[in-house]
């Protein structure tokens, strides 16, 4: 009888364990984005989001050309990695069984556990020390490996989603290869490829050591790729290691934009996977 | 002859498909292998210079062009060994009771908010870590534990707020729902049948996780454990806002310190010729480092076994990319 | 102790749908009582009631009285762990722990409760083995993982696991659906064994099974208890209509 009462209670102990556990984690996180909220709102607003960086005490100032150059050293990221990845995805594919196939999966899951800093440095070496200057163009290709084995490993796993059936169907009424992966395969996993796209922005959208490496930062608007470009979290993180009290608020309102942001694409991305799961 | 050439043509078409989506497999590669020779390559001056040396030294000067690591590779090794200390039994906790313990209505969204956290870039962490936990640690935790243990080296130092214990419980925080969200993953991945195959011997909640559910998922764990230290040990800005940036041994947990990524942040702007390429081996150590991890974590993913776990490994896999590094 | 089962108006929702409508129904000790019917009738459902594996679930309701013995096991002074060790369970697939090896597998319920120490659980694990006619086929290698003996095997081994816990009934749900013929044909000459000690009660699919391994047989419909008999009986002339049109259907 006493075993019994003590399991229950080594039992219950463990729950409230447990339990606790989970409180602790959840609260914890829950205060991150509580404190971005906090402090963030009261800073953002239109000037905020559409103006340059104020020089040290100056009142006002904004994130504009930050919002601005993150917008396109993102985007320029995936202008170069979605096409190659799709493609490189596509061969995958393909070929699922070959040999070289799993090289390729070997490396791209290397790609993806390298520390995004190293991409950095890697970037830094071959194009900011090469040419000269720190440059939007850099920091788009540095996201373009951070998003790389992302976009490729996502979209392989969206693409054996195609049932082989409807493929040999396709090939049976005389499709090509190629034929059936543009008209057959590519649109019916479309929504499964911009969800991982969309994910992979977001993991993007929120790198600082590679862009700072790459772009590092500016105080003025973007007029061409080949000159240093202010970023999101860059300006965070200068902001926030800066001594002065109104550019550590601008801090909080910067990361306030950009975690909203990429919450919105992940919550997105997550509900119309679930949607898509569902209509399977 | 018409039907000739216009297989011919499509053949050639089907062939240059081929070749282009075969060239984009190839980049991948070609990346991959280009980014450790790049970079090793060009760590090689230092290597030639200091050798051994390198990783058994502590004077980091770059005036005198004299590069020891033994700093940055200690302030890395205890940062992301007390993170993953502290982050360990939360986050497998938290797992458990998000797999086990919570009732199923509660079980998706607050999964969902958890591996939404992951997402949330590293720099953010960072923030909070300043200008939250900081000032906390300064005059609580840390305070306290200057006062009361003090006499112990580890805890001996005036509380600044920035050190080596505010730069682990960042990191702790960051790996959590990463570690939390895969091991949870693999647990579910449990089948049903050997959960109430335990209850219906007459087994407590407790013993079917400590005797069942935990052995079963150890190696998915483990996996997941391994993912959170390689995260800890390359991460970068978040540690650089909180560890205070010195170049020293750590003296004490409460004394700032220096990690082999945050050095690298900290001087690549100055950095030419030796200075760099000293930097360019610390990046070095760190791929290979995180390579080595990352691949055992993917044997314990992969590994052929009886581990019923093991079954959860492609959408692990999936998850895990999705957390970045 | 092998004890019966009684049960009395027993009732089960899932949520807003009643799967299991008033049935009443006993299981005499010492004997096989098997449940038909069709997927989905609630069978399955009436039989994890009796050791309340169900609670394991939420949204699902339970109202009415079920008895093993003289105890009802949903009064209050019933601790469900404790049920469960009295209540023996063999799931439709094998489920031996995969972890774990032939030995530890059943000796995992001599552990948990703590009913036999050192060398006694040798013995134990010994006994119960050979009740389960497993012991000529594993004795050699007890530390192999009980995940890589064959299907008839494993669930040999989770009878050996089941028994080594002394239960009072045994609850069989489809315990031979994954099995080829021979793995079935020991099953069934392990449970004519078993009754000997046991109360079993087992769901199945298949006729042929009921009418070979029981002494008793009920038909379940859509949560219904249509018609319960002597096996020999309930075969020969069953009384219900729709009795009739599922076994003439079914064996037909």
């Amino acid at each position: 009888m006493t075993n019994r009462r003590k399991r229950k209670a080594l039992g219950l102990l463990f729950e409230a364990l447990c339990v606790l556990a989970a409180s602790i984690a959840i609260v914890v996180l829950a205060l991150i984005l509580y404190y971005v909220f906090r402090r963030g709102i009261g800073v953002v607003g239109f000037v905020f989001l559409t103006s340059l960086p104020a020089p040290v005490g100056v009142a006002g100032g904004g994130i504009g050309n930050a919002l601005i150059g993150s917008l396109l050293m993102v985007g320029l990221g995936a202008l170069i990695a979605v096409p190659v990845c799709i493609a490189a995805a596509v061969f995958l594919d393909q070929n699922p069984a070959s040999k070289l196939s799993a090289f390729v999966r070997f490396a791209t899951r290397v790609l993806s556990g390298v520390p995004s800093m190293v991409i950095g440095l890697f970037v830094f070496g071959q194009l900011v020390l090469r040419t000269g200057n720190y440059s939007a163009l850099a920091g788009g290709i540095a996201l373009s490996i951070v998003m790389a084995p992302v976009i490729t490993l996502s979209a392989e796993e969206m693409l054996r989603l195609v049932p082989s059936s409807q493929r040999e169907a396709s090939m049976a009424l005389g499709a090509s290869k190629q034929q059936t992966v543009f008209r057959l395969v590519l649109p019916g996993a479309a929504g499964g490829l911009i969800v991982g796209v969309m994910l992979a922005v977001a993991l993007a959208a929120g790198q600082t050591a590679p862009v700072l490496l790459t772009a590092l930062t500016s105080r003025f608007w973007l007029e061409s790729l080949q000159q240093p470009t202010a970023s999101l979290p860059v300006l965070i993180y200068h902001y926030a290691t800066s001594p002065f009290a109104d550019w550590q608020a601008h801090a909080w309102g910067a990361a306030l934009v950009l975690v909203t942001a990429i919450l919105v694409l992940n919550v997105t991305a997550q509900l119309s996977l679930g949607l898509s799961n569902r209509r399977r | 002859m018409q039907a000739v050439r216009r297989a011919l043509h499509s053949g050639t078409r089907e062939g240059v498909f081929h070749y282009v989506t075969l060239l984009a497999a190839l980049g991948l590669v070609a990346l991959a292998v280009s980014i450790f020779l790049v970079v090793t390559l060009q760590s090689a001056p230092a290597w030639r210079a200091f050798g051994l040396s390198f990783l058994t030294t502590s004077i980091w000067d770059p005036m005198a062009n004299q590069f020891g690591a033994v700093p940055a590779l200690l302030g890395t090794v205890i940062t992301a060994v007390l993170a993953l200390a502290v982050a360990t039994p939360l986050s497998i906790g938290t797992a458990v009771f998000l797999s086990e313990i919570v009732p199923q209505n509660w079980r998706r969204p607050l999964s969902f908010v958890v591996e939404l956290l992951a997402a949330v870039p590293s720099v953010v962490y960072g923030l909070w870590g300043l200008f939250v936990l900081a000032p906390w640690l300064r005059t609580g935790l840390g305070q306290l534990l200057a006062d009361s243990l003090g006499f112990l080296p580890i805890f001996a130092g005036p509380s600044l707020g920035i050190g080596v214990l505010t730069a682990s419980l960042v990191l702790a925080i960051m790996v959590l729902p990463t570690i939390t969200a895969i091991s949870g993953e693999v647990m579910r991945g449990v089948p049903t049948e050997l959960r109430e195959a335990m209850f219906a011997l007459g087994a407590t909640r407790w013993e079917v996780v400590t005797k069942v559910i935990l052995p079963s998922s150890k190696s998915g764990i483990a996996g997941a454990l391994l993912l959170g230290l390689g995260r800890a040990i390359g991460e970068a800005i978040a540690v650089t806002m909180v560890i205070g940036n010195a170049n020293l041994i750590p003296a004490s947990l409460l004394a700032p310190a220096q990690t082999m990524a945050s050095l690298i942040v900290n001087e690549f702007p100055e950095a030419f010729d030796l200075h760099l390429s000293a930097l360019l081996l610390l990046a070095t150590l760190l791929f290979i480092i995180t390579l080595i991890i990352n691949l055992i974590a993917a044997w314990f993913f992969y590994r052929p076994s009886q581990d019923v776990a093991a079954t959860a490994k492609g959408s692990v896999w999936a998850k895990l990319l999705r957390k970045g590094s | 102790m092998a004890q019966g089962v009684n049960i009395e108006n027993f009732s089960f929702w899932y949520g807003q749908s009643q799967v299991v409508k008033n049935i009443s129904l006993s299981a005499p000790v010492r004997q096989v009582t098997a449940l038909i019917g069709p997927s989905g009738c609630g069978k399955t459902t009436l039989l994890r009631s009796i050791n309340r594996l169900h609670e394991l679930h939420p949204g699902t309701r339970a109202a009415g009285r079920i008895a093993i013995g003289e105890e009802d096991i949903f009064s209050a002074a019933v601790d469900p762990v404790d049920l469960r060790r009295r209540v023996g369970m063999i799931f439709q697939k094998p489920s031996p722990f995969p972890h774990l090896s032939v030995f530890e597998n059943v000796a995992a319920g001599l552990r948990l409760h703590g009913l036999a120490q050192g060398k006694e659980i040798a013995e134990r694990v010994e006994a119960c083995l050979r009740k389960a006619a497993l012991w000529e086929e594993v004795k050699d290698d007890l530390g192999r993982k009980g995940a890589l003996l064959s299907g008839g095997q494993q669930q040999r081994l989770c009878i050996a696991r089941a028994l080594a816990v002394e239960p009072e009934v045994f609850l069989m749900d489809e315990p031979c659906a994954s099995l080829d013929p021979v793995g079935i044909m020991r099953i069934e000459e392990l449970i004519r064994e078993l009754k000997h000690d046991y109360t079993v009660i087992i769901v199945t699919h298949n006729m042929h099974q009921a009418s070979r391994i029981s002494d008793q047989t009920a038909f379940v419909l859509n949560g219904e208890l249509v018609e319960v008999g002597r096996t020999k009986e309930f075969f020969l002339a069953p009384t219900d209509p729709r009795t009739e049109a599922y076994l003439t259907w079914k064996i037909g």
